[in-house]
């Protein structure tokens, strides 16, 4: 029986727990999943980087940790709260629980706290920093640290989590297309399903030099995921932009998305609490088709829905958008080869309702290719 | 895409009466449905011959049609409707198949119907299991080995392949009718046999046995966009072999990882696609292999199923009514989500708790049934409970089931782990108590594994729930942090104070003082991702509550919980009514039920739901809970039937205001004792009696009163343990079978009255006037449970002067026990006498019936009595007539007949006899101007192909019905049936002229000819006649009446029973039988109370 934990938000309001996974004290930005399965694709998300998740899911690590679906090297989230945590998995592809990974990564967690109510409060009063401690379990003295700790808006992540060295994905089957790939926190998942398309992913750090992305002679360049605060990515944006200027076709993802709003001159903002979950509906503006997308956004792109509006590379709509609130879920240039989704067509967690969007920038090289 | 507006009127098709496999849970889709079209300025038809359902309320369709639900008397109602359109996907597989015939028949397309929801080839493509097959073939997914079988040969070259034990799955068929798992060539031969007899197209499917597999199912959606939607997933925790709907099972799924569920998902859209569901919901079901995951599918229902019913209560998203709307051409993303009411339908709801659902069983009635759960459901009902995790909706579930049996317990004896490993190893209703038990004497959860295939995670979970229990137990006293953990772990105060050695309320009050309650979540669709604006809540011992405070005086009403035989959806109609009125008249109405399949539990019936256990400690903490919220104006406790009656006492002594009937008025109608003095005061006669306490008081009391007696255990339900005894011998059997008999537990003996007229009566009474609401003639005689017995109103042979007896004896009762609401009175009319038999001061199951037929909405009435109308201000009002009452009707008044329908068609060798114990699911309802016509239509609604009107009938009577036995058969024959008989039937008609062909019983020695059983195997008789006498009966005539129930032969097993046949069988062959609606029958009703 591990022994009391607690959970303060920077407003004050505490939760009391147990301690989960490795003893010790944690911050980071309080957010929710909604995600009923998937949790351990979650924990190695890298655009979690520096959050504290809270799964609204009671019963987490039913089937266990396995070796093939972490998205990444390691667990990101920097805190994790739930409320039953399993005792005993339950999976043919298990091989430990989630408990031991937990610890043997150094994660902080706590467990059997009312998720529900702490989610309705962050609902409310919007994604906010938060402590969990299992060492120190005086409120008072926990929130002063909660308060000195950094806030998630103006946080510049990406370089914490971009690979340090290119790596390659070799593609699966004929060889079509070669891409470059920004990391700026990108899951496994999104060059797997580019590579089954036939392309040859090349992985660069976010730190690449233009030159350097240009000297992988690719036939699109691609921006993934990633954790921040995308109004501190400057230089993502020029990357962008070098693409953009070239007609090199673009495709963006999340943050992607955000870079590719900002290198157009749009704004980003961050919403009260974020899109966190694997059922969010998404209307394809062009087909009137409706995707369960999954998502993983606390900022958003700030671009008029239904007009077509005028940037330096020409003419852009906003071609998705969230159903639930609106927001903008995706831009497409009019006049370059390039468009970006805000949710995760990769999909690991959540529906494959949005894999098609690979094959759009297959179609997207394709057509600048015979044309060029 | 916006609503057509080529559609102008929509006939819609109801499900008929409750069978087993198809419940209320198609009241709460059809009535969803009707409600949604009629929203959308749709002309709405409907047909349904259950008059217990609220979709049947005049009010909830423009023309309502209670009338068999055939392809030949649909085709009636279109000819004279027009509709634009047929909706057949929410009435469960009986609309489907309707659907199917009428198309077969030419008859949409002679009158233009467009089959709206899913196409004829979508239909065929979804329920024809080998072009099934082709189809989940033909998107890379996987079905299990199988071969489509049209005759037992094939059957029998198939096996040869496939190699026992293999499951038999018939096409076209619900709840597993027909299915089974054949080990060996004999039960190869019953089960297909069965099998190809039920499939409507002779059609069944031979399988490779998986057994054993984890079994899941996916609830889907889908517009006319292709937009696809999951809307629930639902693990069964008995993995594969028992039937979903016998299986405890889960909501969401537990125990897969997202890529197994995405892998899940994405052959569920890629088959509801294939198949052509062009818009509406739909149900697949899955196995997965524990080993390796691998996935095979099942099969899909191109409709609304009873797990969309539970998806839809388990995740707050309205399945039907989204499928009603997305029918008439609405897209997903078009529709509101209620529940939050900013966000779309086009989304996939997120749960933050647990869903259980456990199965009802009634096994106790049909002893001669195979209790064993396999591939054919046999439940009757189902309970579901919610939690914020697994062990305490698990335990929530298992106490709203209302078994004893059924719940966790931890004796202190030493137990048998083996044995109770072995036993777990079967499975059959109460195995999970059985798996706990072994669990708890020590069995490991691999042993358990292995033995019952359930998965080790829900097993972990159910040792977790024994771990609590042993902490609760140890220690001197009770520590809180104990208590508290217990009860997040869905412990009841009852299991405490067991486990403690002490009372429930003790504990109750301990936990009170330390300040230990649960708080009350929301379901919302969206694990809080959005606000609700719905209330519909559930318990758990958790931090936040969410109930919101309100200034409405609140009411309120506790529904019947699981559906069991002898208290269904006759008490859910009532409560439904109740909450409809109060609402209206001002009051914040509050649901208390536990029941996923009903239309109480839809969200929107109330103002506000709480799904919970109907148990003392769960309602006092919803009464707590609400009166910290507004004022409780009290709790109305006589619409559910025995269930809340039976909370009424404890509830008062608990503080709670109970509105109508007092629980002292209550007790003087149950307590036999008191309400003798009732009686006895008003000087109404009742049945001699006498309270046996032992075998030779038992005996003395039978010799003073006389056989044959009716004896039964004292308060029973439904007619539990209740038996005629004819003699002494008799006597002695049952008190050694039936009865633990002592001071604690006396056996009640009565006087059986012998051919006795039964009258039931529904009655309401303000404490000043009574309202006589519906007199009921039963046309079996009394001895036949008055649940199970057809009955007609208005009575077919009373005059005036029995009806006003009838009335002044009910206000005499209603006086005498101090009824403020409804009254039931059952009456025996014999001789002149007319005795009571016994008064239920609650709704009855007659109550929707009897408001049908004669057009007054009588829970209506009774809810506001209950809260302080008159019964004159009601009259006034408008509510009930204004002058006259259900006793009074127009000499011209339409007959309507109620027919119970019953389950024995899936218990093979289950005697049919009826008796005083209740048997019966379900009810029909036949209306039409003259009572055999009337009673015709209930037949053919309550039995495939109704009454026979030509043929060969084989009679078989008792002695002592030959007498009354000749002039009806004599009639059939006059009619040109061929008639068949046993000697010494066919004595007794020879002699009064009816020449009848002898057959030989089926013990007679074999002369080579077909004995009765075996021409009626075979096919040749087209009604069998078969009464059984005393003693001897049940085993004489026993094989007679199985064979038909097996053939669905008609087999009528009351000389009375058989005079009503022949009254109908006359009006079938007098021509032409017409349908009619509700609104016309209540509109000439009314025209004429206005003029008298
Ligand atoms: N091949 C099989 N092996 C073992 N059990 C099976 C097999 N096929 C079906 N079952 C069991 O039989 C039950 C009923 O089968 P199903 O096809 O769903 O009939 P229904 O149409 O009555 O729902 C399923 O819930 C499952 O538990
Ligand atoms: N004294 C009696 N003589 C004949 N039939 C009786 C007598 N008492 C009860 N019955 C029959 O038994 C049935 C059930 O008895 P009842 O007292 O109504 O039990 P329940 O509470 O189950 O309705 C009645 O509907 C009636 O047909
Ligand atoms: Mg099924
Ligand atoms: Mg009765």
């Amino acid at each position: 029986m591990s022994g009391p934990a607690i959970l303060v938000l920077e407003d004050g309001r505490t939760f009391t727990g147990t301690s989960y996974g490795a003893e010790g004290e944690t911050f980071g930005e309080a957010v929710f999943c909604t995600a009923m399965t998937g949790y351990q694709e979650t924990l190695t998300d890298p655009s979690y980087h520096r959050q504290v998740v809270v799964m609204t899911a009671p019963h987490i690590g039913n089937t266990g940790v396995n070796d093939e679906d972490p998205e990444s090297g390691r667990i990101w989230v920097s805190g994790y709260v739930v409320r039953d945590p399993a005792r005993r998995p339950s999976n043919w592809r298990a091989t430990r629980t989630l408990d031991e990974e937990l610890s043997a990564q150094g994660v902080v967690g706590i467990s059997g706290v009312d998720t529900r109510a702490l989610t309705r409060h962050l609902r409310d009063r919007g994604a906010m920093r938060v402590g969990v401690s299992s060492i120190d379990t005086d409120p008072q003295s926990l929130l002063t640290r909660v308060l000195a700790s950094p806030t998630m808006a103006g946080a510049d992540l990406v370089s914490e989590v971009t690979t340090t060295q290119p790596y390659v994905v070799p593609a699966i089957g004929e060889h079509l297309f070669t891409v470059a790939a920004v990391d700026l926190g990108i899951k496994a998942m999104t060059p797997h399903r580019m590579a089954e398309r036939g392309i040859e992913v090349h992985v660069l750090p976010a730190t690449s030099s233009v030159d350097e992305l240009l000297a992988v002679g690719a036939d699109g360049v691609f921006f993934s995921n990633g954790p921040g605060d995308p109004a501190t990515a400057d230089h993502a944006v020029q990357l962008m932009r070098a693409a953009l200027d070239r007609q090199i076709p673009v495709f963006g993802i999340c943050f992607g998305n955000q870079v590719l709003g900002r290198a157009l001159g749009f704004g980003t903002y961050k919403l009260i609490f974020g899109h966190r979950g694997v059922n969010q509906p998404v209307l394809d503006r062009a087909t009137g088709r409706v995707e369960i997308t999954a998502q993983n956004h606390g900022f958003a792109v700030d671009a008029p829905v239904g007009v077509v509006t005028d940037t330096p590379y020409g003419r852009v709509e906003v071609s998705h958008v969230g159903l639930n609130d609106g927001v903008v879920e995706g831009l497409r240039c009019l006049d370059v080869p390039a468009f970006s989704v805000q949710y995760h067509p990769e999909a690991a967690a959540g529906p494959h309702d949005s894999a098609y969007l690979f094959d759009r920038f297959v179609d997207l090289m394709r057509a600048t290719r015979v044309s060029a | 895409m916006p609503r057509r507006t080529d559609l102008n009127s929509v006939l819609v098709i109801g499900s008929g009466p409750i069978v087993i496999g198809q419940a209320c849970e198609f009241d709460y889709s059809g009535t969803q449905a009707c409600r949604v079209l009629r929203e959308e300025g749709i002309r709405v038809i409907l047909v349904n011959s259950n008059p217990a359902t609220i979709m049947t309320d005049p009010e909830v369709a423009d023309a309502t049609y209670v009338e068999p639900i055939t392809a030949e008397v649909v085709e009636k109602i279109i000819e004279r409707e027009r509709p634009d359109a047929l909706l057949a996907t929410l009435g469960g597989q009986t609309a489907l198949n309707t659907a199917v015939a009428l198309h077969e028949r030419g008859v949409l397309e002679k009158y233009g119907v467009e089959l709206i929801g899913a196409s004829i080839e979508a239909i065929a493509r979804g329920e024809d299991r080998e072009r099934f097959k082709e189809i989940v073939a033909s998107i890379g997914a996987e079905s299990a080995r199988s071969v489509i079988c049209h005759t037992m040969d094939d059957c029998l070259s198939a096996v040869v392949e496939l190699s026992y034990p293999v499951v038999i799955r018939p096409s076209y068929t619900m709840g597993g009718a027909g299915s089974g798992i054949a080990y060996d060539e004999a039960d190869l031969h019953q089960i297909a046999g069965a099998g190809l007899q039920a499939s409507p197209t002779t059609e069944v499917l031979l399988e490779e046995s998986i057994i054993g597999w984890k079994e899941y199912e996916l609830e889907l959606m889908r517009d006319r966009n292709d937009n696809v939607v999951i809307i629930c997933s639902i693990e069964n925790i008995d993995p594969m072999g028992v039937h979903t709907g016998d299986s405890i099972t889960v909501a969401p799924a537990l125990t897969l990882t997202d890529r197994e569920y995405q892998h899940m998902r994405d052959v569920s859209i890629a088959v509801i696609r294939a198949v052509g569901v062009d818009t509406g919901g739909c149900n697949i079901q899955f196995a997965v292999d524990p080993a390796t995951g691998r996935l095979i599918v099942i099969e899909m229902n191109p409709r609304v199923s009873r797990s969309s019913a539970l998806a839809s209560k388990a995740t707050g998203f309205p399945i039907a009514k989204i499928a009603a709307k997305l029918a008439v051409g609405y897209s997903l993303d078009e529709i509101p989500n209620d529940i939050t009411g900013v966000t779309p339908a086009s989304f996939e709801p997120a749960l933050d708790y647990v869903v259980v659902k456990a199965p009802r069983f009634a096994f106790e009635k049909f002893p001669q049934a195979d209790p064993t759960l396999t591939t054919t459901m046999k439940s009757v009902g189902e309970a579901m409970a919610i939690g914020r995790n697994f062990t305490e909706a698990l335990q929530k579930a298992l106490r709203s089931l209302e078994r004893a049996e059924a719940v966790f317990g931890w004796g202190k004896q030493p137990l048998d782990k083996d044995a109770l490993v072995a036993q777990a190893a079967l499975p059959r209703d109460g195995r999970l108590r059985v798996v706990q038990q072994a669990l708890f004497a020590g069995a490991t959860v691999e042993e358990v594994n292995v033995a019952t295939g359930i998965d080790p995670w829900f097993l972990d979970q159910i040792e977790l729930i024994n771990e609590v229990a042993a902490e609760v137990r140890a220690g001197a006293d009770l520590a809180p942090h104990v208590l508290r953990r217990a009860k997040q772990h869905g412990f009841s105060d009852r299991q405490i104070g067991a486990l403690r050695g002490t009372t429930e309320s003790v504990i109750r009050g301990v936990r009170h003082a330390l300040g230990i309650r649960p708080v009350y979540k929301t379901v919302d669709t969206c694990a809080a991702e959005f606000a609700a604006s719905t209330p519909y809540h559930y318990s758990s011992y958790d931090e936040e509550s969410e109930v919101a405070p309100r200034a409405k005086p609140a009411v309120l009403i506790l529904g019947s919980g699981p559906n069991r035989i002898g208290q269904g959806i006759e008490f859910d109609y009532s409560c439904v009514h109740a909450a409809m009125t109060l609402r209206e008249s001002g009051y914040e109405t509050v649901m208390v039920n536990c029941n996923p399949e009903t239309v109480s539990t839809d969200y929107d019936t109330s103002d506000r739901l709480y799904f919970e256990p109907l148990t003392l400690e769960d309602v006092l903490e919803v009464y707590h809970a609400e009166l910290a919220a507004g004022p409780v104006v009290g709790v109305i406790v006589q619409l559910g039937g025995q269930t809340p009656l039976g909370l009424a006492q404890s509830l008062k002594d608990a503080g709670v205001t109970i509105v109508g009937t007092t629980p002292e008025a209550i007790h003087l109608a149950e307590e036999r004792g008191a309400f003798g003095r009732v009686l006895a005061d008003a000087g109404l006669p009742a049945p001699k009696h006498g309270t046996a306490m032992s075998f030779p008081e038992a005996k003395a009391i039978a010799d003073s009163i006389g056989y044959p007696v009716l004896v039964r255990p004292s308060y029973v339900l439904g007619g539990r343990g209740m038996e005629i005894v004819y003699d002494e011998p008799m006597l002695s059997d049952y008190i050694e079978r039936a009865t633990q008999i002592s001071p604690e537990h006396p056996v009640l003996v009565d006087r059986f009255l012998d051919d006795a007229v039964e009258i039931d009566v529904d009655a309401l009474f303000d404490g000043t006037e009574l309202y006589l609401a519906g007199v009921m003639e039963h046309i079996e005689e009394a001895g036949i449970h008055s649940g199970d017995s057809a009955c007609a109103l208005p009575p077919i042979t009373l005059g005036h002067a029995e009806i006003d007896r009838i009335r002044r004896s009910t206000e005499a009762i209603a006086r005498g026990v101090g009824v403020r609401g409804l009254l039931n009175v059952q009456y025996a009319l014999a001789g002149d006498v007319l005795y009571v038999l016994e008064a239920n001061p609650r709704a009855s199951r007659t109550v929707p019936f009897v408001s049908k037929a004669t057009s007054v909405q009588l829970a209506k009435a009774a809810a506001r009595v209950m809260l302080g109308s008159t019964i004159a201000e009601l009259r006034v009002e408008g509510l009930l007539p204004r002058t006259l009452d259900g006793g009074s009707l127009p000499a011209d008044v339409a007959t309507a007949v109620k027919e119970a329908v019953l389950p024995f068609g899936r218990f093979h060798g289950v005697d049919t006899v009826l008796g005083p114990e209740m048997k019966s699911t379900g009810e029909v309802m036949g209306i039409d101007a003259l009572f055999g016509t009337a009673f015709a239509k209930s037949q053919l609604a309550a039995y495939s192909g109704g009454l026979p009107t030509g043929g060969r009938a084989f009679v078989s009577v008792a002695n002592r019905d030959k007498r009354s036995m000749v002039f009806p058969v004599k009639r059939l024959a006059d009619l040109g049936f061929e008639i068949l008989a046993t000697q010494g039937t066919a004595d007794v008609l020879r002699r009064s002229g009816v020449i009848a062909t002898v057959v030989r019983k089926h013990f007679e020695g074999d002369d080579g000819t077909l004995d009765a059983v075996q021409q009626i195997l075979a096919g040749d008789i087209d009604i069998v006649v078969n009464t059984p006498y005393g003693v001897g009966a049940r085993v004489d005539g026993y094989e007679i009446r199985t064979a038909s129930v097996r053939k669905g032969v008609p087999c009528i097993t009351t000389v009375q029973g058989l005079a009503a046949a022949v009254q109908g069988i006359e009006a079938l062959l007098a021509g032409e039988v017409g349908v009619r609606s509700l609104q016309e029958y209540g509109r000439d009703l009314r025209a004429w109370r206005e003029e008298s």
